[in-house]
C-alpha cells in the first residue's frame, strides 16, 4: 500500500492536489465557529447553490478558467445574501431558498440544453460532489487556489479580533462603534471565496461539511475561542489529508471520502468529551 | 452643558409609537434609574441612546466632552451566547474592542486594562472558565468587566440584575454603586425593581402607561406616582415573604 501511495506521489498532479487540497481545508474550517454562531450557515448553503449555478454557465460558455467567472459572480451573491439574510428575519428565508434553489435548477437546466460533452450526468455529478476535479487541476488553478488560501488566512488573522467580537455580541459591538456591517460584509465575501475554492476539493452539495463539521468537532472539546478555531483548523486539515490519501490508494471519490473522514473526527471527539 | 440630553424623543417600531414626548438629562457622576413596568419601552429607549436604532423624532445630544461611542453597555442576553464557547479572558478583552482603532491586535495598554477590570469585577480566578458554564451572576459580571474596557465615564446597564437571586443582587447593586460613587463612573440603569432603584440612584426615569416622572430619586419617592410603585413593591415583597 505505501508503494501504492509513492507511485501515486511521484506524480506532480498529486502532489499540487494535496497541497491545494490541504490550503482550501485549512481556509474553510477558519469561519465554521462563526457561520455556526452567528447562525450563518444559510449564507453558506445558499452560495454552494449558487456557485453550481455559475459553474454550469461557466461551463456552457466553455471558459478556459471557470474560477475566473464563478468567483465573481459568488461573491456578488454573498452580498445579496447577506441584504436578504437582514430582512428575512420578517419574512421567512424564502427569497434565499428561491435564489438558491433557483440557480441550481437553471444550471442542470443549461448543462443539458447546451453541453457539448457526451457525459452530461458525470459532469454534473462532479461539480455536485467533487469526484476527481481536484486531480485535474491546471497550474494556474493551483497557483490561484494557493493565493487565494494564504489571502483567506491572513484577512482571517487580521480580523480575528474584530471576528470575535462580531460574533459573539453584535450590538455591543454597533455601540461602541465597530463597524460590524463592515465586518460582516467581509465575513460573506470571505464564505464565498472559500466555497468557491472548497467546490475544486468536494463539489457543491459537500461544502457545507467541510465548513462545519471541523467546527462542530472542535466545540465538542474545547471552551475558549482561539481553541476551537485553532483546533478546527488542526483537524480539517488532517481530515483532508487522509480523505485524499484514502480516496487515492482506495479509488473512491475524494469529497465524500473526506466528508466521510469529519463524521468519524466528530464522533470521536464527542466520544472524548464524554469521557473527559 | 449635560453628559446626554434627550429632548422631546418619540420611540417606536415600523411608525408605530411606543413612547412620545420624552425629555431628560443625564449629568456626569448621575445615577439614573429607569423604571416602567414590561413593554413599556425601556429596552428600545437605552437602545435608542446608544445608537442601534433611530428615534421617529426628537433628539439625543451627547456633551461634556463624550464622544458618543465612548460609553459601556450591558445588554439584555442573546440567545447566541448561550452555547458560545469563549473564555472570560477573550470577552472582557472584546471591551477594548473601541480601542483597536486601525490596528489589528491588541496592544500590552488594552490587555492591562482587561486584567484591571476583571480584577475591579471580583472574577480574575476565571478567567480562563468557559463563559457559558458560569452562573447567572458571574456571567453577568464578566459583562460589565466588558464593559468597564470600553469606558471610563458611561455605562448603561439594561436589567443587570435580572434573574440573579436576592443575595448576588445586592452585591451587583453594590459593584455599581462603588463604581459610581467611588469611580465617578456615570450609570443609566433599566431595573425592575423600584425599591432598589429609589434606594441606590439619584436620579429617576419612570417610564409607561400610568404616566411619566423625571426627576431626583427623594422627588420620586414624594410623587404620587413614585409612591403608589412603592407601596406596590412593598405589597408584593410582604406578599412574597408572607
Ligand atoms: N424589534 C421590534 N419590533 C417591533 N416591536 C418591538 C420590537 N422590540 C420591541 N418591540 C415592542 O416595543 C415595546 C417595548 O419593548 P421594550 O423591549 O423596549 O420593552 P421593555 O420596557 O424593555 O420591557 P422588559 O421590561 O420586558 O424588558 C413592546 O411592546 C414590544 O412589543
Ligand atoms: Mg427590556
Amino acid at each position: 500500500m505505501i508503494a501504492t501511495l509513492q507511485q501515486y506521489l511521484s506524480f506532480p498532479f498529486v502532489r499540487y492536489a494535496l497541497i491545494v487540497g490541504v490550503l482550501i481545508a485549512l481556509c474553510s474550517s477558519l469561519l465554521g465557529v462563526t457561520l455556526v454562531l452567528k447562525r450563518f450557515s444559510f449564507i453558506g448553503d445558499g452560495l454552494s447553490h449558487v456557485a453550481f449555478g455559475a459553474m454550469a454557465i461557466a461551463a456552457v460558455l466553455r471558459l478556459s478558467n471557470s474560477l475566473l467567472f464563478v468567483m465573481p459572480v459568488t461573491v456578488l451573491c454573498a452580498v445579496l445574501l447577506l441584504r436578504a439574510g437582514k430582512r428575512a428575519k420578517l419574512k421567512g428565508d424564502a427569497a434565499i431558498a428561491m435564489l438558491s434553489v433557483g440557480a441550481m435548477a437553471v444550471g442542470y437546466l443549461l448543462l443539458n440544453l447546451f453541453s457539448t460533452s457526451t457525459n452530461v450526468s458525470g459532469d454534473v455529478c462532479s461539480t455536485l460532489f467533487g469526484s476527481t476535479s481536484i486531480l485535474t487541476l491546471t497550474r494556474a488553478e493551483v497557483w490561484l487556489c494557493a493565493g487565494l488560501s494564504v489571502a483567506v488566512v491572513a484577512l482571517f488573522a487580521l480580523f480575528y479580533n474584530r471576528i470575535f467580537a462580531v460574533t459573539f455580541d453584535e450590538d455591543f459591538g454597533r455601540a461602541v462603534g465597530t463597524r460590524v456591517e463592515a465586518c460582516n460584509l467581509l465575513i460573506a465575501v470571505v464564505t464565498a471565496v472559500i466555497i468557491v475554492l472548497a467546490m475544486n476539493l468536494v463539489g457543491s452539495l459537500l461544502i457545507s461539511a467541510l465548513i462545519i463539521f471541523p467546527a462542530l468537532s472542535a466545540m465538542r472539546l474545547f471552551r475558549s475561542f482561539l481553541g476551537v478555531t485553532l483546533c478546527s483548523a488542526a483537524v480539517s486539515v488532517a481530515c483532508a489529508l487522509a480523505g485524499m490519501l484514502v480516496s487515492i490508494v482506495g479509488g473512491t471519490p475524494v469529497g465524500a471520502t473526506i466528508v466521510a473522514v469529519n463524521i468519524v473526527a466528530y464522533f470521536l471527539f464527542a466520544l472524548v468529551a464524554r469521557l473527559k | 452643558m449635560s453628559l446626554i440630553t434627550c429632548q422631546d424623543l418619540t420611540l417606536g417600531y415600523e411608525g408605530e409609537a411606543i413612547l412620545e414626548g420624552l425629555s431628560f438629562s443625564v449629568n456626569a457622576g448621575d445615577y439614573l434609574c429607569i423604571v416602567g413596568e414590561n413593554g413599556s419601552g425601556k429596552s428600545t429607549l437605552m437602545r435608542t441612546m446608544l445608537g442601534l436604532q433611530k428615534p421617529m423624532r426628537g433628539s439625543i445630544a451627547f456633551g461634556d466632552g463624550l464622544r458618543e461611542k465612548e460609553l459601556g453597555y450591558l445588554p439584555q442576553q442573546t440567545a447566541v451566547q448561550r452555547d458560545f464557547p469563549a473564555t472570560v479572558w477573550e470577552i472582557v478583552l472584546s471591551g477594548c474592542q473601541s480601542r483597536l482603532g486601525r490596528r489589528p491586535f491588541y496592544t500590552r495598554a488594552d490587555r492591562a486594562l482587561a486584567e484591571r477590570s476583571l480584577e475591579r469585577m471580583g472574577i480574575a480566578p476565571l478567567r480562563r472558565r468557559c463563559y457559558r458554564e458560569l452562573s447567572g451572576g458571574q456571567q453577568q459580571r464578566v459583562l460589565l468587566a466588558r464593559a468597564l474596557c470600553a469606558t471610563q465615564k458611561l455605562l448603561l446597564l439594561d436589567e443587570p440584575v435580572s434573574g440573579l437571586d436576592p443575595r448576588v443582587t445586592a452585591e451587583m447593586y453594590e459593584l455599581i454603586e462603588r463604581l459610581n460613587r467611588r469611580d465617578g463612573v456615570t450609570v443609566v440603569m433599566i431595573s425592575h425593581d423600584v425599591a432598589a432603584a429609589a434606594r441606590y440612584a439619584t436620579h429617576i426615569l419612570h417610564i409607561g402607561g400610568k404616566g411619566t416622572f423625571f426627576g431626583t430619586a427623594d422627588a420620586y419617592r414624594e410623587s404620587p406616582l413614585g409612591q403608589r410603585f412603592l407601596a406596590d413593591a412593598d405589597g408584593a415583597k410582604g406578599g412574597a415573604e408572607a
